[in-house]
């Protein structure tokens, strides 16, 4: 239980830093942050007490492994999140050649 | 079966056309790249009304194709029932109706080929999310539409394109990650990610704080995709900032595909709606409805104008669906066709008077309908349309949302929707007075009417609104029949999908 | 060119990385190739090959990274290797269902088994090694343009 709360307190760290955070880049790091907390809680719940590693391997028979679908979904997260990121961080570069400027606060010509 | 095997089609035709056109754009004329995707989003229509003809024929409610043969809920499926064609007919009418018109209105913007990749990588994502049956699956296509839609904002790569779209994929990002762990709970707490077993193990365990919970988070996820009005912060910004052509396709049907269409999936069919969702639903759609009607009042840019009308009329959407009832359902099922079909139109007509008078503010034009008689003409429909005038198609639905509320005994929201209403039409009588009426000035003596492809599209979206009201007939009701009979069955989508697996 | 002092690294790290750049791709092949066996796969192995071509920009300068891989290119293969997926899914749906395994599977845990898989995880290192190299490229290209 113990373990869940700790990725809920980094969630909340990556939210905290997309909220309140001027940066852009800092914003990015955020929402990576996040991205982090929700593929570990997404890993944890697979874990089995003393479960192994869910690998097939010759001449070698499992008895008690960890739920392998987690892992799989998860690197799909991760594959997802690499392209959020990346197409974040080309947005930030541009936005920074045409504002001159990372902080959000003077970044505001859309209002209304 | 043999029917269902157009479902993967769905998928398998948008994301062909995209790396096919990002292959070969670079080496032909522009006039090919046009005709293939032309050619690839009208084969996806002609498959959205074969499979309305095919699921009318065969007996069962769903149709339902393995993935690799493998049997649900072990493997992937994907389910074509009445509430997945409809929207399959919404956002496929809608899709190929937008690429003829970008034929010529993406004609100023430079990498033609890139456009449409994205556009078919978008549309892939629609497809998927909503003919899949599998909830990891259904969260991947999502992301999928998302992200091209991120980069489709940032089109332009000017100043306001890219702050709309930081903020856009910010805002997403987050509503992925609710949904992301609304998931891993569920998974975690049925061990299942096909919908249709997660529906069948939920209702045979007891119900213990994990829904609720799972609920808020898909809510909050949810609800930040469709722009419901505490989180609809970052919908003005994107959806005006977007080409004419993508804003259409994003207001008219990517909030509602990824918002919407996904909210009413999940929260009917897998978790099953309890009084407390539904009641929520409903005043956060009224709320949608009122505020941003009040925020629409205010503006000068007739797309941020639009824009703001998208949270509005969701809000109509979603009012409707949060009732419950059958006929609720009708209301705001019919709501979404009408709302994609002339709110489509209306940015359309936006980027027509952007092609031909360069402006977007509404202070700028005056006396336009002497220059551009068919804009004029077809912003006039839509805008009645969405107003609620009598013989056009959202004066039907709009009616029949009302009704709804006042049969359940909301009479509240009831009065909430004819105040909308009523509010909506002063701000479309604003935009016809200040862009086509009065007189016109001189500097645009010289514009000309928008080319042929554009007037096609903008044609054919205004025959739909003007023909909407006709698929109430009971000739064609089955359409929407099948698609509220789909939400209000409930949890017997499980029923469906594992009959149709198991024949 | 990649002697040239003025550009990229110090001697010490391009002579290292003309020793390594080698050993990493030819890893990264490997993982892709065992995807069906051990863990890595498609993914993996695709990050390992985009991480060799990154490496040799790094050392080197951008110059020496796009003469071996050119941006045109990267991006071309990009597409073919997305359509090479979709056509190997696309021969299981003409023979019998979408992503089916119609291949022979074989022998357990020999390299040659396992049907289609090994096919998949090529396009997807392709798809994966590629992407990854253009996303790097995109981004130093953007700073480059700044800089000017």
């Amino acid at each position: 239980m113990t373990l869940y709360l700790l990725c809920l307190a980094l969630f909340c760290v990556g939210l905290y830093g997309v909220l309140r955070k001027r940066n852009l880049v800092k914003i990015i790091i955020g929402l990576g942050i996040m991205e982090y907390a929700m593929n570990l809680f997404f890993i944890l719940l697979a874990y089995r007490y003393h479960g192994r590693s869910p690998i097939e391997a010759q001449d070698q028979q499992i008895l008690q492994m960890v739920d392998p679908l987690p892992q799989a979904l998860v690197l799909t997260s991760i594959v997802i999140g690499l392209a959020v990121t990346a197409l974040v961080i080309s947005i930030a570069i541009r936005i920074y050649e045409k504002y001159g400027t990372f902080d959000i606060t003077e970044i505001k010509r859309l209002r209304g | 079966m043999p029917g269902a095997n157009i479902i993967p089609l769905f998928v398998i035709i948008p994301l062909f056309t995209a790396f096919f056109i990002s292959l070969i754009g670079r080496f032909i004329k522009s006039t090919y790249v046009d005709i293939v995707s032309g050619l690839s989003s009208f084969l996806l229509l002609i498959f959205s009304f074969w499979g309305l003809a095919i699921l009318g024929r065969c007996p069962e409610t769903a149709l339902v194709y393995k993935i690799g043969g493998w049997l649900p809920p072990f493997g992937i499926c994907m389910v074509l029932d009445g509430l997945s064609n409809f929207m399959l007919v919404t956002v496929n009418i809608i899709a190929f109706l937008v690429v003829i018109y970008s034929f010529n209105y993406m004609e100023k913007y430079t990498d033609k080929p890139k456009f449409y990749t994205l556009f078919f990588l978008m549309l892939t994502g629609m497809n998927g999310v909503i003919v899949t049956g599998d909830l990891f699956n259904l969260f991947v296509f999502l992301e999928i539409a998302s992200i091209s839609s991120y980069a489709l904002v940032a089109f332009g790569t000017e100043a306001e394109e890219l702050e709309a779209s930081f903020k856009y994929a910010i805002m997403g990002s987050v509503a992925s990650a609710f949904i992301f762990i609304g998931i891993a709970f569920l998974y975690g707490f049925t061990s299942t990610l096909n919908m249709a077993d997660m529906a069948r193990v939920l209702s045979a365990k007891p119900s213990n704080w994990a829904v609720p919970f799972v609920s808020v988070l898909f809510l909050m996820g949810f609800g930040l995709k469709s722009a419901l009005v505490p989180f609809h912060a970052w919908l003005p910004d994107a959806h005006s900032s977007a080409p004419a052509s993508i804003s259409a396709m994003l207001s008219g049907v990517l909030i509602k595909t990824l918002g919407v269409y996904a909210l009413a999936r999940i929260f009917f069919n897998v978790i099953g709606a309890s009084g407390t969702v539904l009641s929520v639903l409903m005043f956060l759609g009224a709320l949608s409805m009122l505020v941003a009607v009040i925020l629409a009042l205010s503006q000068w840019d007739l797309k941020r104008l639009l824009a703001y009308h998208s949270i509005s009329q969701i809000g109509y959407v979603v009012l409707g669906i949060g009732l419950g009832t059958p006929l609720g359902i009708l209301g705001g099922l019919f709501h979404l066709f009408n709302h994609s079909i002339f709110k489509s139109l209306l940015f359309l007509n936006s980027g027509a008077i952007d092609y031909s008078a360069r402006t977007r503010d509404l202070r700028e034009m005056s006396g336009l309908r002497k220059k551009l008689p068919v804009t004029a003409g077809t912003n006039l429909i839509a805008s009645m349309s969405i107003a609620g005038i009598p013989p056009l198609n959202g004066f039907f639905s709009k009616l029949i949302i009302i009704l709804a509320c006042v049969q359940k005994g909301h009479i509240g929201y009831a009065l909430a929707a004819v105040i909308a209403s009523v509010l909506t039409l002063a701000s479309f009588m604003k935009v016809q007075k200040f862009a086509f009426l009065g007189p016109l000035k001189e500097k645009y003596q010289a514009i000309k009417e928008v080319p042929p492809a554009m007037k096609f599209a903008m044609v054919s979206l205004a025959t739909i609104c003007i023909l909407g009201g006709l698929l109430l007939l009971p000739s064609f009701s089955f359409f929407l029949n099948n698609a509220v009979n789909v939400l209000s069955d409930g949890r017997d989508y499980a029923l469906a999908v594992f009959g149709a697996v198991l024949k | 060119m990649m002697n040239d002092p003025k550009i990229g690294m110090s001697l010490i790290v391009k002579t290292v990385t003309r020793l390594t750049v080698g050993l990493i791709l030819l890893f990264g092949i490997y993982i892709v190739l065992h995807g069906h066996l051990s863990p890595g796969g498609g993914f993996a192995g695709g990050v390992i090959i985009a991480l060799s071509f990154v490496h040799l920009m790094l050392a080197f300068g951008k110059d020496v990274a796009l003469k071996k891989l050119s941006k045109n290119l990267a991006s071309n293969l990009e597409s073919i290797a997305a359509l090479m997926f979709l056509s190997i899914a696309l021969f299981g749906f003409f023979g019998g269902a979408f992503f089916s395994n119609i291949i022979n599977k074989g022998v357990p845990f020999q390299l040659f088994s396992a049907g289609t898989i090994p096919l998949s995880n090529l396009a997807i290192s392709l798809k994966v090694g590629v992407g990854l190299f253009a996303i790097f490229l995109a981004l130093v290209i953007l700073e480059e343009s700044k800089r000017k």
